[in-house]
């Protein structure tokens, strides 16, 4: 049977993206094969490992169980999206700082499940830290400095956000920071 | 893993998916994606045509409607984990929705999507069954609603005739004297329920069991509706005596199988194990 070829639109850190894609293509290999986007990694490619992770729409979703097709029309957020090699992102600062890493592979998928945790639950417990690293595997670190490493961010991310109020809409960086800061629900 | 190539629509409407599913016999419908995309990754499941229905406003949300709390069946595990109304008044299906997979599962997995699966290690049906929810599906004749309890009826298998669509689940609030509850023995690696008991029990002012319904997954070829834990604990004083008599009769109204994570016999034991945590929880 001849795959039927669908044109998709999403916003990728920012960027739109148009592109006529095989339906049965996944997020992943969009991200990676379309769009060059090799941060995020094909662990298991069967839902369980989670290096696929990016953010849907601000929602931490594994990419290897999406179609691109799913995510026509939605804003997606990749490890390459979430800080600059100047100005990282708390996250990314985090796993610095506390050594949340050792090969490496695991990261970007650990780094934006815990950006999607974060911005749902800007201070986790440990508890809650640990609950939502589940749908992660890291056969490195044993975990224990991957949950220091998000503690670490999620303190910098509240004392950088002293009065949220009004100060927030003026000085609000673009991107996914931005995005971190934001409350709400999408419909 | 890529799946065999497929023709893919996208639906607007209940109405539209209908439609696409009675001309396209081949066609099944797309929610969250994360039963369907895992077996068709696998390739255990090969549909021609896949009719996307996650952009139907109409199969959204979460309502209070009466006495009910109707949920659209987009709704997402993690929305109903998190819905204050769900979490006040339907906890157990809070503990079972916060518990299923992992966080990103959660933000894509819906509840008619895992409802119309049928997994027989699935935590909702369960809790389904125990708080007697009511599943309207929409078809070319229109509306028809089926009871939860009647809804599953082996592995993947289900009560919803050919070319109809989940539309919302219905649950009613439960009395004010009615406690309930969710426990599982999940699966070390997939998370699945290898047995999870669900169980809404009355005890009236004196302490007398009013009224139970308990449900069993994982252990069976579908979830059942444990009836003799239920006979066992009606019009019996909550105390700790009448729920180990219940709960040895936990097993009695599956068809509990083994596989290679775990025997009959061990199934049938976790069985009472978890009827008695789950009562302990909702009488004492």
């Amino acid at each position: 049977m001849e795959g039927s070829k669908c044109s998709v639109t999403l916003s990728v850190n920012g960027t739109s993206y148009t592109r006529e894609v095989e339906a049965r293509l996944l997020l992943v290999h969009f991200l990676r094969d379309e769009l060059g986007l090799t941060g995020t990694h094909v662990g298991c490619d069967t839902s369980q490992c989670g290096a696929c992770t990016v953010l849907l729409d601000r929602k931490a979703v594994k990419s290897c169980t999406v179609l691109a097709v799913q995510a026509d029309g939605c804003e997606v957020t990749t490890i390459e999206g979430l800080g600059r090699i100047d100005k990282l992102h708390p996250l990314q600062e985090g796993f610095w700082e506390k050594h949340g890493l050792q090969c490496g592979f695991c990261t970007p998928g650990v780094i934006m499940t815990a950006a999607g945790l974060l911005d749902e639950n800007p201070h986790p417990t440990e508890e809650e830290i640990r609950e939502g690293l589940e749908g992660v595997i890291c056969r490195c670190t044993g975990y224990q400095n991957i949950v220091r490493a998000i503690q670490y961010a999620a303190d910098r991310t509240h004392q950088a956000e002293p009065e949220p109020v009004v100060e927030v809409a003026a000085s609000a960086p673009t991107g996914a920071q931005d995005s971190l800061r934001q409350e709400g629900e999408d419909a | 893993m890529i799946p065999q190539a497929f023709a893919y629509r996208r639906a607007s409407s209940v109405a539209e998916a209908i439609a696409i599913l009675q001309e396209d016999s081949g066609a099944k419908l797309l929610a969250g994606g994360h039963s369907l995309l895992p077996l068709m990754k696998m390739r255990l499941a090969n549909p021609a045509t896949l009719v996307d229905i996650s952009g139907v406003k109409e199969l959204r949300g979460i309502q209070r409607v009466g006495d009910e709390m109707v949920i659209g069946a987009l709704t997402t595990h993690a929305e109903v984990a998190k819905h204050p109304l769900i979490r006040t008044h339907l906890p157990a299906l809070a503990e079972a929705a916060a518990r299923i997979g992992d966080l990103q599962v959660r933000n894509r997995g819906t509840i008619g999507g895992n409802l119309a699966h049928a997994d027989p290690s699935s935590d909702l049906p369960a809790v389904a069954i125990a708080y007697d929810a009511r599943l309207t599906v929409m078809g070319p004749a229109g509306r028809d609603v089926l009871a939860a309890e009647d809804f599953f009826l082996g592995p993947m298998v289900t009560a919803l005739p050919d070319g109809q669509v989940i539309s919302s689940v219905a649950v009613p609030i439960p009395a004010s004297n009615t406690r309930s509850a969710y426990v599982k023995c999940p699966h070390p690696a997939s998370g699945y329920a290898v047995v999870g008991v669900a169980a809404a029990v009355a005890v009236s002012a004196d302490g007398t069991v009013e009224h139970a319904r308990i449900s069993v997954t994982g252990a069976a070829d579908c979830a059942y509706r444990a009836r003799q834990v239920e006979e066992a604990l009606v019009g019996k004083t909550a105390s700790l005596e009448t729920v180990h008599e219940a709960a040895q009769y936990a097993a009695e109204d599956g068809w509990i199988g083994s596989d290679v994570y775990a025997s009959e016999e061990y199934r049938r034991h976790l069985c009472c194990v978890y009827t008695k945590r789950v009562l302990q929880k909702v009488l004492l």
